[in-house]
């Protein structure tokens, strides 16, 4: 244990031998926590609770990850990250997974030198309206003002959709979801445009959610995704495969509940493979057998996730929509565990 | 009829009138209302219009502020209650966001029992005496005790002791961990002191000052974690440690500013007096120091701290992120100091260093004993105005993903419960910086009317 918590930063001679460490499973496991960054706050995706618990669909990602290498999900150092900061604390190794509502794009996985190792939510980014606007398609907002969260790739989009459409908007510059959420009550704006996901939390924390509509059209492909540092494969397959594991146990039946009844062996093979009865798949990892039913066993699989921090009985009150199982017509689909 | 006045003339009163009672209208609360309010028709006009300029905010805030909803944990439940009661949700405030997280607010994610994390605030772990978020709370005591001296030259001396001492209390108290480490970076000082007396009686003060501080940091960089590390293995004495990253809230604001204010008034009397120094590389390095300090906005600097280090540093450097913040915070004080104090020193007329001089002090009798004093008392409203300007630039650290009360609000916002509120947190974060900013505001009007020794 680090004794000097303070002034052992003082000597800042304490270079611990990170550089020459052989990789970021073994760092996590000699370290004994995980360090995961996600967002300051979104709704639905990582927020504190009063007692300085984080909750929500990404900080699940993590303590799955946590209980699946270091056998404990609360074993996890939340590492608060800004839309600024996210990309140069992983690059420097001050978190060893981002999952924070981070898009996939070519970018960031070529150029940044980042690997996303999937999607764990779909995203798209929508239009928010008031009701009695009139409006029933983004394609009616000919010479709307529209607020918009400067700096995001959601600004682009919106360039490009009404350039595409051939129709004019005047941009309102907002800083932050919640100025957004202000300015858009008070009339400063006609629509409101961010992630469909934030719009639901957005909208479902009005007054009278009722009176505000979000429009069908998605302009975007918003692929959120957990992502690791580039070149280390070892660890950046254990935290895709946690995640596969949570989506797989979904489409296969395994929850939180029937785990320990599943894990003593079952007549589907797969499950028996995914669950360590079988196949040895963990120790291909670097981890034991058992880590998949950790993973599960932490937060549940991916739709007992998904209902608890965002599904439709939760107040942000998502759809699955395209964040459904393959076999129910969504794009959720885990490569075989074999 | 007394003999004084045998000779006046008979057309000029004699007698003094008896004293009356001043008119009723220009004494007490009518004789005020007259002279300062309604002084003539354009003053009566105007006193009219603020009135009822005042009146019109007033009747919108306060029913915002006392027709409101304290008990309620969520915004929707706060909007069903005001429903319920008044009809409509508009004009009240939802005070119930601030009553279930205000332990947030003020202390972040500081654990209220370090020693038992598990343990939450109004369930005390068997067996423990003191109360929740002791260690804090008694860094905060302790910090009033170390000021009074300072503050307030009628406080018993014997308080400065703790005033020295606190700059090793305060993060022991706060961060935890061994004894030792404090203990040892307190040595660091001595040592410095050891050096400085057993140079400066074979050599020059100059070579003296560099050994101190050379030998100092030396000790510092490589002998305090071994050394306090070995101690501790010897004699167990500590705390449970508490992680950086778990500070948060009002505390933070209020480490950061305690800390930036302390050191950056000694740094920018340095400065400002380097600037003014003859050793062309002292000035040199001084002037460099202040104007790119002041060129750069706070927020380069906080990002500068938070991610350019990252990739300067090694791999692995564990190079605390707070204690980063302090530093980039009390340089950016420093360097507003070193100038307001330069204008302090700038008024002084030469014939009072002339006067030093003539009295045989040297360079350093000279600036504490007769240029600082007055100095420093010219400068008083600056550098109060430097310390309030530092301690409210403290919420800049919440854009870089520190929570202080600022980030909080944000990260409360994204609790499913409280979205959607907004005017309530930051009403209750703007009270809470009001009262530090007021409080300095008038101790510095006290300490100018105590220090006023001009014959004016």
């Amino acid at each position: 244990m680090k004794k000097t918590v303070f002034f052992g930063a003082v000597t800042v001679a304490s270079l611990a031998a990170g550089a020459a460490a052989a990789g970021t499973l073994d760092d996590v496991k000699a370290r004994g926590t995980l360090n995961c960054g996600v967002s300051t706050g979104l709704a639905g995706f990582s927020a504190p609770d009063a007692n300085g618990e984080w909750k929500g669909f990404d900080v699940a990602v993590c303590r799955a990850l946590a209980a699946a290498v270091l056998n404990d999900p609360s074993a996890v150092e939340f590492v608060p990250t800004t839309g600024k900061t996210r990309f140069t604390a992983l690059a420097s190794g001050e978190i060893d997974v981002l999952a924070r509502n981070t898009t996939w794009t070519f970018s960031r996985d070529v150029d940044l030198k980042f690997e996303f190792i999937g999607v764990n939510y779909y995203d798209g980014q929508g239009f928010l309206v008031p009701k009695e606007l009139g409006v029933s398609s983004a394609k009616e907002l000919d010479g709307a003002t529209v607020c918009i969260q400067t700096g995001t790739t959601t600004e682009l989009n919106l360039a490009d959709f009404f350039r595409s459409n051939n129709i004019s908007y005047e941009p309102v510059p907002v800083e932050t979801n919640a100025e957004g959420q202000q300015q858009y009550l008070a009339g400063a704006c006609d629509s409101y445009t961010t992630d469909a996901s934030g719009l639901a939390a957005t909208r479902a924390s009005f007054e009278d959610p009722s009176a505000h509509v979000i429009l069908p059209e998605i302009i975007s492909k918003e692929p959120l995704g957990p992502l690791v540092r580039h070149g280390d494969n070892d660890w950046g397959d254990v935290v895709r495969w946690t995640l596969n594991a949570l989506i797989a146990a979904e489409e296969y039946g395994v929850t939180s509940t029937n785990l320990s009844e599943l894990a003593s062996g079952t007549d589907n093979p797969e499950i028996n493979r995914l669950l360590g009865v079988e196949g040895g798949l963990g120790e291909m990892l670097g981890l034991d057998n058992e880590w998949a039913q950790r993973a599960i066993a932490a937060e549940g699989n991916y739709g007992e996730i998904f209902a608890k921090n965002i599904g439709e009985t939760t107040p942000i009150g998502l759809a699955r929509g395209l964040n459904a199982q393959w076999t129910d017509g969504g794009l959720l689909y885990a490569p075989p565990f074999r | 009829m007394s003999d004084t006045h045998a000779e006046t003339v008979t057309f000029v009163r004699d007698t003094m009138l008896p004293e009356k009672e001043p008119p009723l209208s220009t004494v007490g609360a009518i004789g005020w209302v007259r002279d300062n309010l309604f002084s003539g028709v354009l003053n009566s006009i105007l006193t009219i219009l603020s009135l009822g300029f005042i009146y019109y905010v007033l009747s919108g805030i306060l029913p915002w502020v006392f027709q409101s909803v304290w008990n309620a944990d969520s915004l929707t439940e706060c909007r069903e209650i005001m429903v319920a009661t008044w009809g409509d949700t508009h004009g009240h405030a939802c005070w119930g966001v601030i009553k279930d997280r205000w332990l947030q607010l003020f202390y972040g994610f500081y654990p209220p029992y370090p020693a038992h994390p598990d343990a939450n605030f109004g369930s005390a772990p068997d067996g423990h005496w003191w109360p929740a978020y002791f260690r804090p709370n008694l860094a905060l005591i302790l910090l009033i005790g170390a000021m009074i001296p300072v503050l307030f030259s009628g406080a018993p001396r014997k308080l400065l002791y703790l005033t020295a001492a606190y700059p090793f209390i305060l993060p022991w108290l706060l961060w935890g961990g061994s004894v030792w480490v404090p203990l040892m970076v307190a040595a660091g000082f001595a040592i410095g002191y050891f050096a400085y007396v057993l140079v400066d009686r074979s050599m020059s003060s100059l070579m003296a000052t560099i050994a101190a501080v050379l030998l100092a940091i030396l000790w510092w960089v490589f002998a305090v974690g071994p050394v306090s590390g070995a101690l501790h293995s010897i004699l167990n004495i500590g705390i449970a440690p508490v992680q950086s990253r778990e500070f948060g809230g009002y505390m933070l604001a209020i480490i950061l500013g305690v800390v930036a204010i302390g050191c950056s008034l000694p740094l920018g009397i340095l400065m400002a007096l380097g600037r003014q120094s003859d050793l062309f590389i002292v000035k040199t390095l001084c002037v460099g120091f202040i104007e790119f300090i002041r060129g750069v906005p706070l927020i380069t600097l906080l990002f500068v701290a938070s991610l350019l280090l990252n990739y300067f540093l090694p791999p692995g450097t564990n190079f605390d992120l707070i204690l980063r913040v302090m530093i980039m915070m009390t340089l950016f004080a420093a360097a507003y100091m070193a100038e307001v104090i330069r204008g302090g020193l700038a008024a002084l007329p030469k014939g009072q260093y002339e006067g030093a001089d003539s009295l045989g002090l040297n360079y350093w009798q000279a600036q504490r004993l007769i240029i600082m004093p007055q100095a420093l008392k010219i400068s008083i409203p600056g550098i109060v105005n430097t310390f309030i300007g530092i301690f409210k630039d403290t919420t800049l650290v919440s854009i870089i993903g520190l929570f202080d009360v600022i980030g909080l609000a944000s990260a409360i916002r994204a609790d499913t419960a409280w979205n959607g509120i907004y005017w309530e947190l930051f009403a209750f974060i703007g009270a809470l910086f009001f009262v530090v900013c007021f409080s300095m505001s008038r101790y510095s009007m006290y300490l100018e009317r105590k220090l006023r020794t001009g014959h004016r």
